[in-house]
């Protein structure tokens, strides 16, 4: 398979590994921000061929795994209604809310729930459907929204009238900078986020090398990806340089993809927003604009966030900003498992419970 | 679709219209004498041996898919069930569960299918029995068939007969069935060969049993829902033994790859329908995977493995760029991820 094979062959990997361990001359740490990163580390064992010195934490990069118990209770709220179909993405189908269930059970219970691969799906359930009002449930970061927000141009363009969006987008950068404001948090480097970063380019993460001193690359999610960009990190690091890199030229530029990013601010538009773990973040989010209000399930169906508690016992806020390992988390393995999941980590194949879970028993 | 043409709940009556489904669709195409002589149960020869017996329910949505039907599945499922003890399938029952509704067409297309399928494994329909309930109480149509199979003399094949350094061969590429199917759910129309797997693997064990000396085919397993991980690791429990497989030596058919890659999804935990993993001493290792080769539904049979000392229970993969990795039976269904 093209694209795909030579970056996780043997032949390359070895004399990359090689150079990882010539270029290891001071032992760092790097926060992988992607949930892609995290299974690709697992799933290719790239974990248990590191050299000494070169440690991994995995950050708030799973857009599963942030989104806050609140945003998930108002999830279920939706489910509840008559006349509701959602529509979501697959990862988000077992992911609790704060009474322990989720759209897992509603759909057990009758709540028309489908899963789809694309957003552009959800308006032909809306077209399939037309007694039921169609909530798409957006979830993601900036490789997602744009396709989302020409779903909700189609709908407008075509009149699609029972079709609406929950949004819980989010913005990549500021999530960063929130993190790296706690002084408890101690990273040398980032490995950034490759598809992210093919919308957004990667000089959004300059403001992070001139705030933070930094080193930052951006990497692709094949293991030989993935190792180019660790020996640059651990280039940087040895002789106390901090810039932005960019170890995935096949896919990001230096700049921003203008165009997918005119089409999300054409619908969406920043907004405060609250992440699981990491609190309010403001300006993190997006809401649909008020031209576009009739796409907006929020208006639609009236909905309001409440405050929700977090599952007891959950470390997910914790193991979401690296600061500590899933193994350190009372529930993991226990009451907590992929099958039985009560904190978000552990739903999503990115989160890093699951990683942990599955990969590294 | 013709709306005269349907089931109906009198089909299901046990009265004129249940005896006409049963000559004019049933018997038509699954006749043998056994069956035909419409008795309350079907009474067979004598055989030496011991019996095995197995039963599996089919409900795939769509009933239709490139490769197989539902019927194709409910036989080679059972069939397969049977020989993975090492035995040889002597005949089927089999339970269908109609709605109400249901295109005689497609029942009959389902029928032909299944007669086909038995026809060609040598393993007759001895007995049978058809229900239908109303409109939306099932989906189109459920399937259930039952298995028995005599197990020859000095013949012993279970998870429990796994022993150190035990050679795993895979039948043929993995993931074929499962990703064909979620590839239909999804409405995903994607280009290439995409074809379930659908087959009947008693022919092949067979021929392992007949050829290989007594007592070095240790054990075999289908790795139908949950895929080769799942199946894997219950071996590695009922063995108490670890496995070791290695990623670049699993067969997996390029396309089977790329829609995996699409959807996020992993090909170890796919449902396979005509693939099983064997289990044979090292010294009779060429040997196993010459015979499975020789034949049409072993012909990509691939060494992939071994049962090691180590941790009791566990499966490690050897990954392409030399790392390892543990692999988990599979969690709920396969879903799916975002980005």
């Amino acid at each position: 398979m093209k694209y795909v094979d030579e970056f996780r062959d043997y032949a390359l990997a070895e004399p990359l590994l090689k150079e990882l361990r010539r270029s290891v001359t001071t032992s760092f740490r790097v926060m992988e921000v992607c949930g892609t990163h995290t299974m690709s580390i697992f799933r290719s064992g790239l974990r248990t061929l590191l050299p000494e010195g070169v440690e991994l934490i995995s950050g708030p990069g799973c857009p599963v795994c942030v989104t806050s118990a609140s945003h998930i209770d108002a999830i279920l709220a939706i489910a509840e209604r008559t006349n509701v179909r959602i529509a979501l993405f697959g990862d988000l189908f077992r992911v609790p809310g704060s009474s322990g269930l989720s759209l897992a059970n509603a759909s057990s219970q009758g709540t028309k729930v489908d899963i789809v691969y694309s957003p552009m799906d959800s308006l032909e359930l809306a077209r399939n459907y037309p007694e039921d009002m169609v909530v798409f449930l957006g979830v993601g970061f900036e490789t997602t929204t744009p396709g989302i927000a020409a779903t909700i141009m189609a709908a407008k363009n075509s009149n699609v009238d029972n079709f609406s969006v929950f949004s819980t987008h989010k913005t990549m950068p500021p999530p960063l900078l929130a993190l790296l404001d706690d002084p408890e948090l101690q990273i040398d480097g980032l490995l950034c986020p490759g598809h992210v970063s093919s919308i957004i380019g990667a000089g959004a993460y300059q403001p992070l090398v001139d705030r933070y001193g930094l080193a930052c690359v951006v990497g692709g999610f094949e293991p030989a990806d993935i190792l180019q960009a660790l020996i640059l990190l651990a280039r940087q690091v040895g002789r106390g340089e901090a810039k932005v890199e960019n170890a995935y030229t096949r896919a990001v530029r230096w700049e921003e993809n203008s165009r997918a990013q005119q089409m999300v601010h054409n619908i969406f538009e920043p907004a405060d927003m609250e992440w699981r773990g990491l609190g309010m973040i403001p300006q993190s989010g997006l809401a649909i604009r008020e031209e576009y209000g009739h796409f907006d399930a929020e208006k639609r169906l009236n909905i309001k966030l409440t405050p929700a508690e977090e599952p007891k016992g959950c470390r997910c806020g914790e193991i979401l900003k690296g600061k500590e390992l899933p193994s350190q988390c009372p529930l993991f393995g226990k009451r907590c498992t992929p099958g039985n999941p009560i904190g978000p980590c552990m739903v999503s194949s990115e989160g890093t419970c699951a990683a942990f879970y599955k990969y590294d028993q | 679709m013709n709306p005269g043409n349907t089931i109906l709940l009198d089909h299901g009556s046990g009265g004129i219209a249940s005896q006409e489904l049963i000559s004019q669709i049933f018997l038509k195409h699954l006749d043998n004498s056994i069956l035909a002589s419409l008795e309350d149960s079907a009474v067979m020869d004598n055989h030496p041996g011991k019996l095995a017996f197995s039963t599996d329910s089919y409900v795939v949505d769509p009933i239709f898919f490139p490769g197989g039907d539902i019927g194709t599945l409910a036989v080679h499922g059972t069939i397969n069930d049977i020989a993975m003890r090492g035995a040889r399938p002597l005949c089927l029952s089999l339970g269908l569960i109609l709605e109400e509704g249901l295109d005689l067409d497609n029942l009959e297309r389902i029928i032909v299918s299944i007669a086909q399928c038995s026809k060609t494994a040598g393993v007759p329909v001895v007995t049978g029995d058809t229900k239908v309930v109303p409109r939306g109480k099932c989906d189109k149509i459920f399937i259930n068939t039952s298995g028995i199979g005599i197990v020859a003399e000095g013949v012993i094949v279970s998870s429990a007969m796994a022993q150190e350094g035990d050679i795993i061969i895979l039948s043929g590429s993995m993931g074929d069935h499962g990703i064909t199917i979620m590839t239909r759910r999804a409405g995903l129309s994607l280009d290439g060969n995409l074809a379930s797997d659908s087959a009947a693997l008693h022919e092949l064990v067979a021929l392992l049993n007949d050829t290989l000396p007594p007592g070095t085919l240790h054990t075999l397993r289908d790795p139908t829902r949950g895929g080769v991980a799942t199946s894997l690791n219950e071996i590695a429990a009922a063995a108490g033994f670890a496995v070791e497989i290695d990623d670049q030596a699993i067969p997996v058919k390029n396309e089977v790859r790329a829609a995996c890659e699409i959807m996020g999804l992993d090909p170890l935990y796919l449902a396979n329908e005509g693939k099983c993993l064997a289990l044979v001493a090292p010294e009779q290792a060429d040997e196993a995977l010459q015979l499975m080769q020789s034949t049409a539904v072993g012909r990509d049979a691939a060494i992939i493995g071994s049962l090691k000392a180590g941790k009791s229970g566990q499966v490690t993969l050897r990954t392409s760029i030399g790392g390892s990795r543990v692999i988990t039976p599979l969690h709920g269904e396969p879903l799916p991820r975002i980005c």
